[in-house]
């Protein structure tokens, strides 16, 4: 096959500011309503995300200085327990179905394509479907919860106490169509990201020479894939049972609650991973960056995530400790939970290796990085004590178990983010975040998570547990809990900090340039923000660190039609050049049809016939983005 | 300061579309078919741990009626002839064939769906009567989803294809990844058919 001659094409003739014009013209998001509503866009998709991902946070935030203000003292008349109930299942909601795992993949769609050197990630319309249906579940679960039909049974919604018979009323309906909705949402996304990170690759970026990041997102988007289904599943069962009157559920008639627990922690525990695994990709790609040399050990940093990756799956049992099991599953999911303290331990070491061996700067990335290290690897001791059976017993649902989990998830991503946002602000927004403000706001952040949480640990070895609203003054917890309300308000106030120094820096940081910290990634390759195209011509790369690796003009491979939104296709090991394809252009469609997808959603909370005929707007909305308008561009003549 | 650019390449003569792992639609349809496969191998999974919970299965009915489930078995098998022979005709890029393929296997589509109601008529259980007939139920309704869902697929390509969007190379690419998915629907229909049908009557 050849290529059309007459076709403008980037290269030698078409170059500088001719080809910027060119090509802004093919890729460029206009300013009005329709055409930002209409955009496919991932940096513009993966900003809203971001933004979208970072208000959840800050709700979730607020709902956890509610309850340490109530905790705060014994006996504390401030909320009722039915609202304390509502408050602490939102809480949890918000922070991993609205917050954790949407960030991560936000922080992806935008970083992904440039961190490959390509011009938009693959499948754009479903990937700008998933953001909208993701903002729709979370205004739909924030808005039931202002009108007090707010999820009341916890993160996990435990049958029966979340079955028909316990948990009357819409709430937990809501909570069960909530899952659909990010699920959905997050399902969209990690194909358009695997599809991306294997097929779109720079030429020369073979596998083994992906940016760290890169892998972790590979790793993260493929255990959504095997996780997220069954909590679809699990949240699809329950609302048939409390809708249509099935019985999975119920044990009078033949189903088992057990069942519940195992589907939900099947994807559960994977979703732990699913979280932290991109702050791991964060971590890396800073500690690179600020030690001014390759992350040490890099297959063994590949490994260690891919094996964290599959360990996940075989240990969804542990929180399963206390409902009974036989004996040889306590001992399997014991050793198999003890077992990835290995590889999350190999990449501690190959980080402090890389910091040993590199020259340092530490700027408030890398300070996050070393907040980061230090928070991670408590967490992780205590989730190795209670791997063991008679210490969980002994601890489960007690605040030892908020305080491990707290450690690895706000140490593992919480950490890492505020580091990765300080990071590519630059390349997001062209100026860099103040820096005396942001190394002020990690010693504060640090200072106030383990003065809010480790305390926790001792409450919990007392005795306290977890998801009451109150308890009775004299237990010995007073102190403790005091403590720990003050040290939320200090962590609440470096947040606000961090929000601060953003709005400051949108403004008035210091204009960035390309590449503000020496890094050798692809994005700093091209303008801060980067043009709509995202790179005049397609890098081609020839190691690990591209840009380190290539002091001066960076290679470049010219040829893809610029008339059209044309990406270069890689191969799947080697990244050798294998075609190019017409990407989508922007649409209005995925908007309509995830519209469609909540009216039947919403729908299908009051009547299950919602799905029958819910299915008819959203099914015609899916063919009308499928279809091909008239005013697309022609593709190359290939049959006569 | 941004670099400057040294060129070492040139893709202007790489092809435009081109067939299984080396387009994006591939992965993307492998990627929803592994969504689903484990969508499916889970309610599979939450069918043996309900029946392990159980001393008599199924319990309360008959098994269901093995008439009409065997008969979509074979008519389902039939579809895989056409279906075969579509994916290769699109991967030769013949548009009269392909629009032929895809009316056919869209007509078995409508009989599929047909022959799928007189399946749910013989369950010989109403979902909501115990734990055995609401996993039952969801088995064939997590399958007749997919079934329809193809099924339209299938129309939507074949009216596609009849219209002059038809004769780009990308569509083509579509039918075969298309035909790829029928290959999904009946493979996992093989596994629940035989778990629905005959594990009740195994013991």
């Amino acid at each position: 096959m050849t290529a059309a001659a007459d076709l403008p094409r980037d290269g030698a003739e078409l170059r500088g500011e001719a080809l910027h014009a060119r090509l802004s013209r093919t890729w460029d998001t206009p300013g009005d309503l329709y055409a930002r509503l209409a955009t496919v866009d991932h940096k513009i998709v993966g900003q809203r995300y971001i933004v979208t991902a970072f208000a959840f946070l800050l709700l979730g935030g607020v709902l956890a200085l509610i309850m340490r203000t109530q905790l705060a003292t014994p006996d504390s008349g401030l909320i009722s327990a039915d609202r304390y109930n509502q408050i602490f299942s939102m809480h949890g909601t918000t922070m991993m179905f609205l917050f954790a795992v949407p960030m991560g993949e936000a922080m992806a769609i935008y970083l992904i394509p440039l961190m490959l050197g390509t011009r938009n990630i693959s499948f754009p319309r479903l990937n700008a479907f998933s953001y909208w249906v993701y903002l729709a579940g979370g205004i739909m679960i924030w808005v039931a919860f202002l009108l007090n039909v707010g999820p009341e049974t916890g993160w996990f919604s435990y049958v029966p106490l979340a079955g028909p018979e316990y948990s009357a009323g819409k709430r937990t309906d809501f909570w069960a169509q909530m899952i659909t909705f990010t699920e959905v949402s997050a399902l969209a996304t990690s194909v358009s990201l695997i599809a991306s990170i294997l097929k779109q690759r720079a030429p020369g970026m073979a596998i083994g020479r992906m940016p760290l990041f890169a892998w972790a997102m590979l790793v993260t988007s493929l255990m959504v894939v095997f996780a997220m289904p069954a909590v679809m599943l699990a949240s699809s069962f329950l609302i048939a049972d409390r809708l249509v009157g099935t019985q999975f559920y119920n044990p009078t008639e033949g189903g088992d609650a057990l069942l519940w627990q195992h589907l939900f922690w099947f994807f559960g525990h994977p979703e732990v991973y699913i979280i932290f695994i991109p702050g791991l990709g964060f971590v890396s790609q800073i500690t690179e960056t600020f030690c001014r040399r390759p992350v040490f050990a890099y297959p063994v940093m590949v490994l260690a995530m891919v094996s964290i990756g599959l360990l996940a799956f075989g240990l969804w049992v542990h929180h399963m400790f206390a409902t009974g099991l036989p004996r040889v599953g306590y001992s399997f999911y014991t050793a198999a939970s003890m077992m990835i303290a290995l590889p999350s331990g190999l990449q501690i070491f190959c980080w402090i290796a890389t910091m040993w061996l590199g020259r340092p700067r530490f700027d408030a990335p890398l300070l996050w990085v070393l907040a980061f290290i230090v928070t991670f690897v408590m967490g992780g001791l205590t989730g190795v004590m209670v791997a063991s059976v008679p210490l969980d017993l002994q601890l489960h649902d007690t605040y030892f178990i908020v305080a491990h989990f707290h450690y690895v998830l706000i140490g593992g991503m919480v950490f890492p983010l505020l580091g990765a946002i300080t990071y590519w602000f630059p390349k997001i927004t062209g100026r860099l975040m103040h820096e005396p403000l942001g190394k002020a706001t990690v010693a504060l952040g640090f200072v106030g998570f383990h003065t809010a949480f480790f305390p926790m640990h001792v409450t919990g070895i007392l005795g306290m547990p977890r998801r009451v609203y109150t308890y009775p003054a004299g237990m010995g917890w007073d102190t403790l809990n005091l403590v720990s309300s003050i040290g939320a308000f200090l962590f609440a106030a470096a947040i606000l900090l961090f929000v601060l120094n953003i709005l400051w820096s949108l403004r008035r940081g210091r204009p960035a340039g390309p590449d503000p910290w020496a890094a050798p990634t692809l994005e700093w390759a091209t303008s801060s923000p980067p043009a709509p195209y995202n790179f005049p011509h397609i890098p081609v790369v020839t190691g690990h660190a591209p840009l380190w690796d290539e002091p001066g003009d960076l290679p470049v491979m010219t040829g893809l039609r610029v008339d059209d939104r044309e990406l270069l296709l890689t191969t799947v090991m080697d990244a050798d050049p294998e075609g190019r394809e017409a990407s989508a252009l922007p649409s209005i469609w995925p908007l309509i049809a995830a519209i469609a997808t909540t009216i039947l959603f919403i729908g299908s909370i009051f009547t299950p016939w919602a799905v029958v005929w819910g299915a008819i707007p959203a099914a015609a909305a899916l063919i009308a983005w499928f279809w091909p308008k008239s005013g697309d561009v022609p593709p190359e003549p290939v049959i006569e | 300061m941004m670099r400057g650019w040294r060129f070492t390449g040139d893709a202007a003569p790489l092809p435009t579309h081109a067939f299984g792992t080396a387009s994006l639609t591939w992965w993307g349809v492998v990627g929803f078919m592994l969504i689903e496969g484990t969508g499916f191998a889970l309610a599979i999974a939450s069918y043996f741990f309900l029946m392990a919970q159980e001393k008599q299965w199924p319990s309360g009915a008959l098994p269901p009626d093995l008439l009409w489930g065997t008969i979509a078995t074979v008519v389902m098998l039939l579809s895989e002839l056409p279906n075969i022979w579509l994916k290769r005709m699109a991967e030769a890029e013949r548009i009269g064939p392909v629009r032929a393929g895809l009316v056919i296997v869209a007509l078995f589509g409508v009989a599929l769906l047909v022959i799928r109601g007189f399946e749910f008529a013989h369950l010989n259980i109403g979902w909501d009567r115990n734990a055995y007939a609401s996993i039952l139920w969801a088995l064939l309704l997590l399958h007749t989803v997919h079934l329809l869902t193809d099924f339209v697929d299938t129309v939507v390509l074949a009216a596609l294809m009849f219209t002059p969007h038809g004769l780009e190379g990308r569509r083509f690419v579509d039918t075969s990844e298309n035909a790829l998915y029928w290959h999904f629907v009946v493979l996992s229909w093989l596994v629940i058919y035989a778990i629905i049908y005959w594990v009740p009557r195994l013991g």
